[in-house]
């Protein structure tokens, strides 16, 4: 059984991971997704904090991605999906008719499993969400395209060749790549679907020091295959099986000393 | 090192091919790849004795004389006879044609692969009807120019607009390049929706994840990559469309005219149709024979020279997008 090291919480931390009052930022009341007749959310309800990271672990095809796309309402793009019950973002149920989609994810920013850069320069793949803003002014663009690239942590590497094509860079490179097209344009959430699940240890390594940086500014979700990394970088962890959420707690608790039979199974790797 | 024998336990290979295999030669792949050669030079080949056989025979009759001299009515003196209004007509009504058939049939097949529903009774109807059109004999595009362009279209434009009797209601440029879009339409939709297909999704899904509407998704990350693919659509259409006589027969082409084109409502004269009319009114074919190989030349070198000026255009759009992606 392989040895899983723990970040270690301190008590004050735990109480700041939610915000004072208990108010959750997301909440999902009830959730369930249906593609056609087939139910692949099963009643789900959660409550996710503000400014931590959440990971959503379980295995392949429990749901996790899909319940990650209902946050920014990219399964809107799939015919055939019907979504019954809520999911509340600062208080706003997202799924309303009268909720802007656009707006929605402006302020709920994702990064995918596989990276992709679009056929443009390393600049203006930052600058493609400020230009969708309207944002035209040279200075402007040049400041947030270097604030993000450095929040991402590439900026030293790319800072000489920002009009370079972007599929010029190594795989790692561009994962960190769309985190900055990501975050540049300062959204509340980020979502990241597996997003060093096609990377080397180091790049990973790499992304997930970046993640344990961004929780200062960012609410992540982070939806993983790896659990030793959930067990590295997020404060709460949930475990999703066959599109049932199972457990929700504490990521320590969830690994030292989970609640359910089932969620014990899966993280000491009894199945997988 | 000892070398790597196969186990014993893999079966030994069928009795007839073991015959024909070596460790070194296949015969059976040699006989697979030398047919496939021998077809690609059979295509080679014809398009070789076509070609040589129209250079041969043209040559005699093709000088800068020829293709820059407004001919007399009477086509068959070779030395005043001239083929410039032909090459202008031709011209002309392809380059009308692209500039309709291009942002209608990117504009159509847009639609198909961003917007339509995969399942939805419309986009099938649309698909079929797409694909029969392709179908339509040439001829029937000429009546149907000829029925909807010139009867309809036209005499109402001349009714509503100029209360006078006929000019956009009678056979002209622009209805052969409309009917001529008509044709052409399929190839260019379906060369767009096969580039458009062939932009992966996780670049859509990444524009919109960053708040882009579809639209600002299409214009600014899907059709910029697309454009190469557009550009071989129309490259197609304009190869097919710049040899078609039987679509202009009655919606634009003339026996005669005196001067060149110079207006949408005037009828042209169009170099195939001309090699029809040397070859059936000539009083002395063997003397016609070059003059009929000369003008077939000029209808190939004038596609050929359409073609170029596309794909010159394509591969500098091409190296754009590499450099930049």
């Amino acid at each position: 059984m392989a040895e899983i090291t723990l970040p270690k919480i301190a008590p004050q931390e735990q109480a700041a991971a939610l915000p004072p009052g208990g108010e959750p930022f997301i909440q999902i009341e009830n959730l369930s997704l249906y593609y056609g007749a087939s139910k692949a959310l099963k009643d789900i309800s959660l409550n996710l904090g503000e400014k931590v990271v959440t990971a959503f672990i379980g295995p392949s095809g429990c749901g996790k991605s899909t319940l990650l796309r209902c946050f920014n309402r990219m399964n809107d793009l799939i015919d055939n999906v019907r979504i019954d019950g809520a999911i509340k973002i600062g208080g706003h149920d997202i799924n309303t008719g009268d909720v802007d989609v656009i707006e929605l994810r402006k302020r709920v920013g994702m990064v995918f499993q596989k990276s992709n850069p679009f056929p443009k320069s390393i600049f203006e793949n930052v600058a493609y969400g400020l230009r969708l803003q309207g944002i035209k002014s040279k200075s402007d663009l040049d400041a947030t395209v270097e604030q993000s690239l450095r929040n991402a942590a590439i900026w030293d590497e790319v800072k000489d060749r920002l009009s370079s094509s972007a599929l010029g860079l190594s795989g790692g490179q561009q994962q960190r790549l769309c985190i900055a097209r990501a975050i540049a344009i300062r959204p509340e959430i980020i979502l990241m679907d597996e997003p060093a699940s096609a990377l080397d240890p180091i790049a990973t390594a790499r992304i997930e020091e970046l993640i344990i940086e961004l929780k200062k500014e960012f609410t992540i979700v982070i939806v993983t295959h790896n659990m030793q990394q959930a067990a590295r970088i997020s404060d709460y962890t949930a475990f999703f099986y066959i599109g049932e959420l199972i457990e929700f707690d504490t990521t320590t608790r969830i690994f030292t000393n989970p609640a359910k039979r089932q969620t014990e199974d899966y993280v000491t790797g009894r199945f997988g | 090192m000892n070398t790597i024998t196969p186990p014993e336990y893999l079966p030994e290979p069928a009795h007839a091919t073991r015959r024909f295999r070596s460790e070194k030669f296949d015969f059976w792949s040699f006989c697979f790849s030398g047919l496939t050669g021998l077809a690609t030079l059979f295509i080679v080949g014809i398009l070789a004795v076509i070609l040589l056989n129209i250079l041969y025979n043209g040559w005699g009759g093709f000088s800068w004389h020829f293709v820059s001299t407004i001919p007399k009515k009477d086509f068959f003196d070779i030395k005043t006879t001239g083929v410039l209004p032909m090459i202008v007509g031709t011209a002309f009504r392809v380059i009308v044609m692209t500039i309709f058939v291009i942002p209608v049939g990117v504009i159509t097949a847009i639609y198909l692969t961003e917007y339509a529903p995969n399942s939805s009774i419309i986009t099938r109807i649309i698909r079929a009807a797409v694909n029969n059109l392709a179908g339509v004999p040439s001829i029937v595009f000429g009546l149907f120019g000829l029925g909807f362009f010139i009867n309809f279209v036209g005499k109402n434009l001349d009714k509503l607009l100029l209360n006078t009797d006929a000019v956009w209601g009678q056979p002209a440029l622009i209805w052969a390049s409309l009917t001529l879009a008509v044709m052409t339409l399929p190839v260019v939709i379906v060369a767009t929706e096969e580039s458009l297909k062939a932009i992966p999704p996780g670049l859509r899904e990444a524009s919109l994840a960053l708040g882009a509407t579809k639209l600002e998704t299409i214009l600014r990350i899907v059709l910029p990559q697309a454009l190469p693919g557009i550009m071989t659509g129309g490259i197609l259409a304009v190869s097919r469309a710049a040899g078609e006589v039987a679509p202009i027969l009655f919606t634009g082409v003339a026996y005669y005219m005196a001067s060149l084109p110079s207006h949408l409502s005037d009828q042209f004269m169009d170099l195939g149709y001309h090699v029809f009319v040397l070859s059936t009114q000539s009083p002395n074919i063997e003397q016609t024979r070059s003059l009929l190989y000369a003008t077939v030349m000029t209808l190939l070198l004038l596609t050929f020279a359409l073609n170029l000026v596309a794909i010159l255009i394509r591969a500098r759009v091409r190296k754009k997008l590499r450099a930049l992606g």
